[in-house]
């Protein structure tokens, strides 16, 4: 070969190959050709690694805004921008007791957008607290926890819990009064199993309290130490345990066979609108595969194009970027009117009064007012345990995928919640107003006060009452819709009460402007 | 000839485990040991042998005009001082419920956070404070009180 023709011609080769490189990069990043038509819509979906959580398909029950109101969609949309609002603090925010009240500070006053942002970041913290329990209000009013998602239910549940602890370590970063308490007050919860032990006379043997509050600080005062340990956790521990709890949540709503939905579904949606669910392939299949062994559900019909369903891509992803475009939108309004509070340099001599955790741990104080380790530890670890329950004992098909079970249900849960609403509301009435065993009985044992107090009562009436469910209505999804619906409820309660009836000394007052000035 | 049936293995004599069974299991149980040893190490990691906290001691001077029943305290501490005729004591000021930092007043203590109350003698009047205010160790040498926040001695012991 002719070495001179040889080197023009690859020349001119590698000049072609530069001027379809943009071309080329294109149609390997598409390789099933641009996504325009159902079927490259449906290889796309399929071939990128973040699309494919979802399934090439979407039923048509799971899109009626019913099913799931978008609040897993809002749940994940918040945190995407915790993490990215998150992220930019960062770069501003110092973890040390010196700096880190300054540089709050330097974030919220001098650094461009800095308000805005740290204002975005708690706003969305707080929209993803409220999304992640209205979702599992949802997922277990729906039955959504039933075979096969027992175990999704749980996955739900350490996502619930990460998420609470995230927004609690967050709390403290600022290092101002309202932090430093509600440090002071978390960390002594988690040293309170000491009034157990303390009562039975052990804790010089053994003292799981105090190695909590020990881990948690790395000292024995909220100090350096503490703040560098939340904010460890802040940013990286829990926000690795939510990504990877979140992985699995996904994970197996695909491998559960999607949401859920009525076992007369089909002829539920047929009965309303038949026309949308127009032929998608061109060549319609001849038979369509089910990977019965491996995706839970039910096999489609063999010789029938799959039924009722519509293209993931646009129709789910519309309606998902329309819920995230939503979260961003109220976060970034609410951040425009309300900034986030910053108090005094934190004061370890001076407590905060009232010193209040965030809103949603404040049906936590209310019970820790009575008895530190039933309402901070004891009843928190029994409701978790309760909840993860409920998918192992109800094990009952009636009704799922039906908002409260179908008929009768409605009134089940309405019934309830005049129950759960009131009892707390008694309850706490009646400790308010006629004080409590240590005010009638000055010597009377702390383990008894532990075990009877206002927060325990509650547990058990509510207890009782979904036990009587069961037995009224014969079944065990009645208790556990009971059970739920007063959970809430009492959680409502008690948030209300100690975010607007709890003055200074956490004396019940009917209205902040009776608080006593000074 | 007909081919005999092996005797059935009763549950004295067992099939014996094939030898990539033993390897893969070995393999894996030596794995999962490692694993946890590792984890206890990395266990003891958070727990520092020396805690990084403020010195538990101070020193403390009583201004001459307090009186009896009055309550000193110094800054930057959790304990009240008090002096009498029988002699001074100190009680920590740290609530025994959930750390917050009680104020000494005309009718003993009272917590700020969830409203337990304290007699003079520290011990519990009413709230959800589960023990008394721990009485902490006074010792007196030439007119300076130390003051050890790190040990408590039985209530009522006061120095002369």
């Amino acid at each position: 070969m002719n070495p001179a023709s040889f080197h023009k011609d690859a020349l001119r080769e590698f000049v072609d190959n530069l001027k379809t490189v943009p071309r080329r990069v294109y149609e390997t990043a598409f390789r099933g050709g641009p996504p325009t038509t159902d079927r490259t819509r449906s290889t796309f979906v399929f071939g990128n690694v973040f699309l494919h959580l979802h399934a090439v398909r979407t039923h048509r029950w799971s899109l009626r805004w019913t099913t799931t109101v978008g609040l897993g969609i809002m749940s994940v949309s918040a945190f995407l921008i915790t993490l990215v609002t998150g992220v930019m603090l960062m770069f501003y925010y110092k973890p040390f007791p010196e700096a880190a009240y300054g540089s709050i500070k330097d974030i919220h006053f001098v650094v461009p957008t800095g308000r805005l942002i740290r204002n975005i970041h708690r706003w969305a913290a707080n929209i993803m607290v409220v999304a992640v329990i209205l979702h599992m209000a949802r997922a277990f009013y729906t039955a959504a926890y039933r075979r096969p998602r027992e175990y999704n239910w749980l996955i739900g549940l350490g996502l619930l819990v990460v998420t609470l602890g995230l927004s609690f370590t967050g709390y403290l970063l600022p290092w101002d009064q309202l932090a430093y308490w509600a440090i002071t007050i978390g960390a002594n919860i988690a040293q309170s199993p000491r009034e157990i032990t303390d009562a039975l006379g052990i804790t010089q043997y053994f003292d799981p309290g105090g190695l909590q509050r020990l881990l948690l600080l790395g000292s024995d005062t909220v100090g350096a130490e503490a703040l560098i340990r939340f904010y460890l956790l802040h940013v990286m521990i829990l926000p690795l345990a939510l990504a990877a709890l979140m992985g699995v949540h996904f994970w197996r709503i695909r491998k559960d066979g999607g949401m859920v939905r009525p076992a007369d579904a089909d002829e539920r949606l047929n009965r309303v609108r038949n026309e949308e669910t127009y032929p998608v392939f061109t060549e319609a299949p001849a038979k369509t595969y089910h990977l019965a062994a491996i995706v839970r559900g039910k096999t489609s019909v063999v010789g029938r194009g799959p039924e009722n369903t519509v293209p993931s891509m646009p129709h789910l992803f519309y309606a998902e970027l329309g819920v995230m475009m939503l979260t961003l939108l109220v976060c970034v309004a609410l951040a425009l009117v309300s900034d986030a509070p910053l108090k005094e340099l934190a004061n370890p001599s001076v407590p905060e009064n009232p010193a209040k955790a965030p809103w949603y741990f404040l049906g936590l104080q209310e019970m820790v007012s009575f008895s530190a380790f039933m309402g901070g530890i004891g009843i928190p670890s029994i409701v978790l345990l309760g909840l993860g329950l409920i998918p192992y004992l109800d094990r009952e098909t009636e009704g799922t995928g039906e908002w409260f079970g179908g008929p009768g249900g409605w009134r089940l849960v309405r019934f309830s919640m005049v129950i759960g609403f009131c009892t707390p509301i008694l309850i706490e009435s009646f400790a308010i107003r006629f004080g409590w065993l240590r005010e009638w009985f000055p010597k009377i044992p702390q383990l008894i006060i532990t075990c009877v107090n206002p927060a325990t009562i509650l547990t058990t009436v509510y207890a009782l009452f979904s036990i009587w469910c069961i037995r009224r209505y014969q079944s065990a999804r009645a208790g556990a819709l009971g059970l739920f619906t007063c959970f809430l409820c009492g959680f409502l309660v008690l948030t209300v009460i100690g975010t607007y009836f709890r003055g200074p000394n956490w004396v019940f007052y009917l209205s902040p402007s009776d608080w006593p000035k000074h | 000839m007909t081919l005999q049936p092996k005797p059935p293995r009763s549950r004295l004599d067992p099939e014996p485990m094939p030898r990539r069974d033993w390897l893969g299991l070995s393999g894996l149980w030596s794995m999962g040991g490692a694993l946890l040893f590792g984890m206890f190490g990395m266990l003891k990691l958070p727990k520092a042998a020396v805690l990084a906290s403020p010195s538990k001691k101070f020193k403390v001077t009583l201004p001459e005009t307090l009186a009896a029943g009055e309550a000193f305290v110094p800054s930057g501490r959790s304990v009240a001082v008090f002096r009498d005729a029988e002699g001074v004591h100190a009680i920590s000021t740290i609530c025994t419920h959930l750390g917050c930092v009680v104020k000494p007043g005309a009718e003993g203590f009272e917590c700020p956070c969830h409203g337990s109350r304290f007699h003079h003698d520290g011990s519990v009047s009413r709230g959800p404070a589960p023990r008394a205010l721990p009485w902490l160790k006074v010792s007196v040498s030439g007119g300076i009180l130390t003051v050890d926040e790190g040990t408590t001695v039985p209530s009522g012991t006061k120095v002369a």
